[in-house]
């Protein structure tokens, strides 16, 4: 990690983030996977919307670009319509990307451009202090849900293969190589890559939700993950409360800018 | 020689953003704009650029901001309600310093309002439309040739001062076809945002020059610069320092106040002995024309000022005129918007008389010719 | 040397000390990390892989 340091990171840490927060561990398995690709780092542009997670952008050594709430992804697909060669990674969080960003995030994955949408999933609003996000399970606690949450959280990765996206994965923090081998896999696949990352937000969240110290929240994602693979072969009874890690979905598809670069030469072709 | 085609003001807007040099557009279908976006969807990818119809207003606005940063001159088209929806956007690009265009062929509102009809609903909603303190640049149109003038004066303007120009259309000019030539392109001049001269490494992406403006790399050129929304210091990062705050929301207004003599565009006619004056933009200036050419056949001296570039207003300019004649008539298709500039700028020195109209009829000749007699 | 700690960096969350199978990592009186007992590290590396603040590194031999 300390050679990754300096080479793909900014001289700004400590980072913003709390104790004990993943999100330092998320970013870190972001880092190791450009590593693993060995993509040139001139060319490769980090984007991330507002929130906690979303600040990791202006820690890392690349163009990056903080924008604005929920609007990271169509920055992302300006930035990859006129850099086609160039890896675009988004950054961002649960209520950044399926609240207030989440019409973005269907038509990204319906379009199936190239990016790489790594969500940094923590359960909450953390930045604003614990406010419930699409992503808070039904009945957690939440500051503007003190009774618990009435609403019912999305499935990310359903989401996203419901709305076309073609390469569908899901970690967390605990298993944090796998993590790293997820997205160096959804920044190889040519589509819309999601990897949704299971974080802890011990503050916002597992404060409210009494689930312990930070190394607990961890345990829990240990003892709730299970590969999508051994889930397959679990009974119902085993499978209560649990949640599948690994790749969820991959598919072939059209991807937009390869197809958009063809209309391009077709109406060059042509003229006028 | 281009031979001479008739041409809507809308479609001219598109040409003169393909010989400004813009290769990307991204926005949203609405009415009265929408023959901006179909003309390029057509014409970018024949030059090389890329057009993208997104999901929802802001999604358009959030791609052409990433685009430009990332070195393509962009673009977006909307309407009302769409530029309502872009506001925050815009006022990203002002604090980011990102170059683009935004066209807003104006209408009735507020909500959907009036989509098919001509207004001028958006002028101060172009100047003060986003939260918090900015420079604007805004340029409106009143022909079809100037609708292509003026969209690459716009992005000559977005890059020379790194700040987002809104093209203020209205339904008259968008929609009504005149005689174009399209200029020869090397007659054209064509600004493009400075780069750094500096390294990587010795380069700080928001650092000034001496006219109020910091170069720009884009994205591929070893720069790796950060941009965000938020306060940010000379090297782009965050920043809580209130010194810091102070000095970059001021040198948002500064560096267009203070380069105004080289933003301000304007038409002075029939002013010299004029003691009533028109002031109006846009579609409202055709009938200024025929009206201002009635009261002269009549023996009355009437001339019109017509400010090309919105905002900044032309404040010098009308200051002047204000001091020479007894009424000025502010025209607008609105309930009354760009009048509260002309009187904070003219300080009394003449009479300010608004002629606003909403009812989705254009302000007639005769309607100003009877403001004019009455104002004399 | 099989511990490089960074304290700058480091917020006291207490996950390493957690995780640690060999009990080698301690918080110090102002809650930061602490390497208490270096030879009872294995170099399994749990510290350095799940610490959220790049404030631990397990020192790997030069290949």
């Amino acid at each position: 990690m300390e050679e990754l340091l300096v080479k793909y990171f900014r001289p700004k840490l400590p980072h913003i983030w709390c104790p004990g927060c993943g999100n330092g561990i998320v970013t870190a398995s972001v880092v190791k996977a450009i590593d693993k690709l060995q993509l040139d780092q001139d060319k490769t542009a980090i984007v991330s919307g507002i929130g906690c997670s979303s600040r990791a952008s202006g820690y890392l050594n690349f163009d990056t670009l903080h924008t604005a709430h929920g609007r990271a992804i169509p920055f992302a697909t300006g930035i990859k319509l006129v850099k086609p060669d160039h890896n675009v990674i988004v950054l961002t969080g649960d209520g950044d990307a399926t609240a207030i960003g989440g019409n973005h995030f269907i038509h990204a994955a319906r379009r199936n451009i190239n990016l790489t949408v790594v969500v940094f999933n923590n359960s909450i609003y953390g930045m604003t202090g614990g406010q419930y996000s699409p992503l808070t399970p039904h009945r957690g606690m939440a500051t503007t849900a003190p009774f618990g949450n009435v609403d019912r959280p999305f499935d990310l990765c359903e989401l996203a293969k419901g709305a076309g996206a073609t390469f569908v994965a899901r970690a967390t923090t605990y298993h944090a190589n796998l993590l790293a081998d997820l997205i160096a896999k959804a920044i190889e696949h040519k589509g819309f890559a999601l990897v949704e990352a299971i974080t802890a937000c011990p503050v916002s969240f597992g404060r409210q939700n009494k689930m312990g110290t930070p190394a607990n929240m961890i345990k829990w994602q240990r003892d709730n993950a299970v590969m999508v693979e051994a889930m397959a072969k679990m009974k119902p009874e085993q499978l209560e409360g649990k949640f599948p890690i690994g790749v969820l979905h991959q598919a072939e598809g059209t991807e937009y800018v390869t197809e958009y670069q063809k209309v391009i030469k077709r109406a060059m072709g042509s003229g006028e | 020689m281009a031979k001479a085609v008739l041409m809507q003001g809308n479609h001219a807007c598109a040409e003169g953003a393909i010989a400004a040099g813009a290769r990307f557009f991204a926005g949203y279908p609405i009415t009265p704009s929408t023959e901006v976006a179909e003309l390029l969807a057509k014409r970018l990818p024949q030059v090389g650029g890329s057009f993208i119809q997104m999901e929802d207003e802001i999604a358009g606005m959030a791609a052409i901001i990433g685009a430009s940063l990332a070195g393509t001159k962009s673009l977006t088209a909307t309407s009302g309600p769409g530029f309502s929806l872009k506001q925050e956007l815009i006022g990203y690009a002002s604090m980011a310093e990102v170059p683009c265009v935004i066209v807003n062929v104006q209408r009735t509102g507020p909500s959907t309002g009036q989509p098919t009809s001509p207004a001028q609903g958006d002028v101060m909603q172009a100047r003060w439309g986003s939260h918090g303190d900015r420079g604007v640049i805004a340029l409106s149109p009143s022909s079809v040739p100037e609708c292509f003038t003026l969209t690459v004066e716009a992005f000559n303007l977005a890059e020379k001062y790194r700040t987002p120009v809104v093209l203020l259309l209205d339904e008259i000019i968008g929609h009504m076809r005149e005689k174009f030539v399209m200029p020869d392109p090397a007659s054209l001049t064509i600004v493009n945002r400075k780069k750094p001269a500096l390294p990587p490494g010795e380069f700080l992406p928001y650092k000034p020059e001496a006219d109020g403006v910091a170069p720009m790399p884009g994205y591929g050129e070893g720069y790796r610069f950060h941009t965000t929304g938020l306060v940010h210091d000379y090297t782009g990062f965050p920043s809580g320092s209130n010194a810091v705050t102070h000095e970059l929301i001021e040198r948002l207004h500064t560096k267009i106040t203070n380069n105004i003599d080289d933003i301000v565009k304007y038409e002075a006619l029939e002013l010299d002995d004029a003691e009533v004056a028109v002031v109006a933009f846009g579609g409202t200036a055709r009938s200024a024309y025929a009206a201002i050419e009635s009261a002269r056949a009549e023996g009355i001296k009437a001339g019109l000022f017509r400010p090309i570039t919105i905002w900044p207003v032309p404040e010098k300019q009308l200051f002047t005129v204000a001091e020479k004649v007894k009424t000025i008539i502010v025209a607008e298709m609105n309930y009354g918007q760009y009048v509260g500039e002309v009187r904070r700028v003219v300080c009394g020195k003449a009479n300010v008389v608004s002629l606003a109209k909403w009812n989705n009829d254009p302000i007639t000749p005769n309607e100003l010719l009877n403001a004019i007699k009455a104002g004399r | 040397m099989k511990l490089k700690t960074n304290v700058k960096n480091c917020k006291g969350c207490g996950i390493c000390v957690e995780f640690c199978p060999k009990k080698v990592l301690e918080l110090d009186e102002v809650g930061k990390i602490k390497v208490a007992r270096e030879a009872d590290c294995i170099k399994c590396g749990q510290c350095e892989l799940r610490c959220p603040d790049y404030a631990i590194f397990v020192m790997r031999d030069k290949k």
